[in-house]
């Protein structure tokens, strides 16, 4: 399973990639191959607040719908409209074109909490 | 998933070796899928894939009496089977509701196979062997056999002499004693077949190996449920439960009201008189939306009529698509629903039986 050295991960198996003051987050390969095909991704609104661990976005596989959730506080600035037609991209580039939305982050602190590439790949085994 | 012991069917090593994704399934661990749930699911459609279906439950019946008390038992009339002859039928509770829906073969004229749900085997063999007349043989073989349905348009290129629709033969095959039967539950052609759980790799191992110039491949559960959805074939536990009776279900071609007895009958005759007050109603999303999935609320002009039993993206189709019951009144063909999806209302439209036609 591809795991990037230059992201941060959560327990529930979202990456986030710094970019200034907001971050962008997905899911990650090894979240994308225990789905399966992703048939529908539901995104958050722009200017949504949401706290930590908030389900802010659903992807639905064509077994079952899973809640994707905020890694820290912040506010939505941007969602991948790419995937409105295209939801398989989670599936085949999880890390680029897959992206879900881009969160400006309340405060940088909060992403120490997070995980680096090598905690994650001990999680995920 | 839980640790609990969890039983393997005899193709178990077979799936993790070949790479297949494993799930919990009941009290079984099986393949959700193997190269996607979407690409089996178009194997079948197109050419060929084949499935473990050796978690079902194959149950024996065997005397004098057999057909007679199974008539008792069972909706369909068993009586209409000649030797070699399959069909699908109804176990149900005094109520009419349905403990089970299987096949049930006759493989003499006294001896009787029945393939019956994996999560209902036990239930089944229990309310069997309780109503059993004493010169009557009931026995379990599941432990000891395995299984395979194999499915796609490609199968009689792939197998030859296959026996006529819902007959059953035993033929060898390359040193194995296996029965064939011309069934399935994917609206293809196909093949269920039956053999030693001694033999279940290797049968498996050479299909995989014949097939493979047809384009054969191996399929998970996943791609069961999406290929029986389209066809609007009922899954047990999902779109039926003994809180419903097969007039509901919309399959009451599958009971014989004019036998004299069998369980369930009177409750199934005033059913029939007064009318179901809900159906098995099969829908599809209109316009671009999550797929709609068991448990989500069915609307009508604001009106909730009804519930989602099972639901999916349809691979063949590529909208939403499933099984709902609604009440009656406004379970008819060209109704407008909705269906509630975390809160808000997707536009819906009750459609005909199946809702996958094959292109011919």
């Amino acid at each position: 399973m591809n795991v990037p050295d230059d992201l941060l991960y959560t327990q529930s198996h979202e990456w986030i990639k710094r970019e200034g003051e907001n971050i962008r987050v997905g899911i990650t390969d090894h979240a994308q191959a225990e789905l399966t095909d992703v048939v529908f991704v539901e995104l958050p609104k722009k200017d949504r607040q949401v706290n930590a661990k908030e389900a802010i976005a659903v992807v639905e596989s064509v077994k079952a719908a899973s809640d994707i959730y905020a890694p820290v506080k912040g506010t939505v600035v941007d969602a991948n409209k790419a995937l409105e037609s295209n939801p398989a991209l989670v599936n085949t580039d999880p890390f680029g074109e897959g992206w879900l939305y881009l969160l400006k982050i309340d405060n940088a602190d909060d992403l120490k909490q997070l995980k680096d590439a090598a905690t994650y790949r001990t999680q995920i085994g | 998933m839980s640790e609990a012991a969890q039983k393997k069917t005899p193709l178990y090593d077979e799936h993790v070796r070949r790479g297949a994704k494993m799930i919990p399934f009941g009290d079984w661990i099986m393949p959700v899928q193997y190269s996607g749930i979407v690409d089996e699911h178009h194997a079948v459609r197109k050419n060929i894939g084949m499935f473990d279906i050796s978690h079902m439950g194959q149950l024996i019946v065997d005397g004098a009496a057999a057909a007679g008390w199974l008539n008792t038992m069972l909706t369909n009339n068993i009586e209409k089977l000649q030797v070699g002859q399959g069909q699908y039928t109804f176990l149900l509770n005094e109520a009419a509701g349905i403990i089970d829906d299987l096949i049930a073969y006759r493989i003499a004229d006294h001896r009787f196979l029945l393939v019956v749900n994996a999560s209902r085997a036990e239930e089944d063999f229990d309310w069997l062997d309780r109503h059993r007349p004493e010169d009557l043989r009931l026995g379990d073989r599941s432990a000891y056999f395995g299984g395979v349905a194999i499915q796609g348009p490609r199968v009689n290129e792939l197998l030859i002499d296959l026996p006529t629709r819902n007959h059953i033969v035993d033929v060898e095959l390359d040193g194995m004693s296996v029965s064939i039967a011309r069934t399935g539950y994917t609206g293809e052609d196909g093949v269920e077949v039956f053999f030693g759980a001694s033999d279940a790799a290797k049968f498996w191992n050479t299909v995989l190996e014949i097939g493979e110039k047809f384009g054969i491949k191996p399929c998970g559960l996943g791609a069961r449920d999406t290929l029986r959805l389209e066809m609007c074939y009922p899954l047990n536990g999902s779109d039926l439960s003994p809180e419903r009776n097969p007039i509901e279900a919309g399959l009451g071609f599958f009971v014989d009201l004019t036998k004299p007895k069998f369980t369930g009958r009177d409750v199934l005759l005033k059913v029939k008189e007064n009318g179901a007050a809900q159906k098995l109603a099969a829908f599809r999303m209109e316009g671009k939306g999550p797929p709609p999935r068991p448990h989500y609320a069915v609307f009508n002009n604001g009106e909730r009529i009804g519930e989602v039993m099972s639901g999916t993206l349809s691979p063949s189709l590529n909208y939403g698509i499933g099984m709902a019951y609604i009440n009656a009144p406004q379970a008819k063909v060209g109704t407008k629903i909705d269906i509630e999806i975390r809160g808000k209302k997707f536009p819906a439209i009750i459609e005909k039986k199946p809702l996958y036609k094959k292109q011919s």
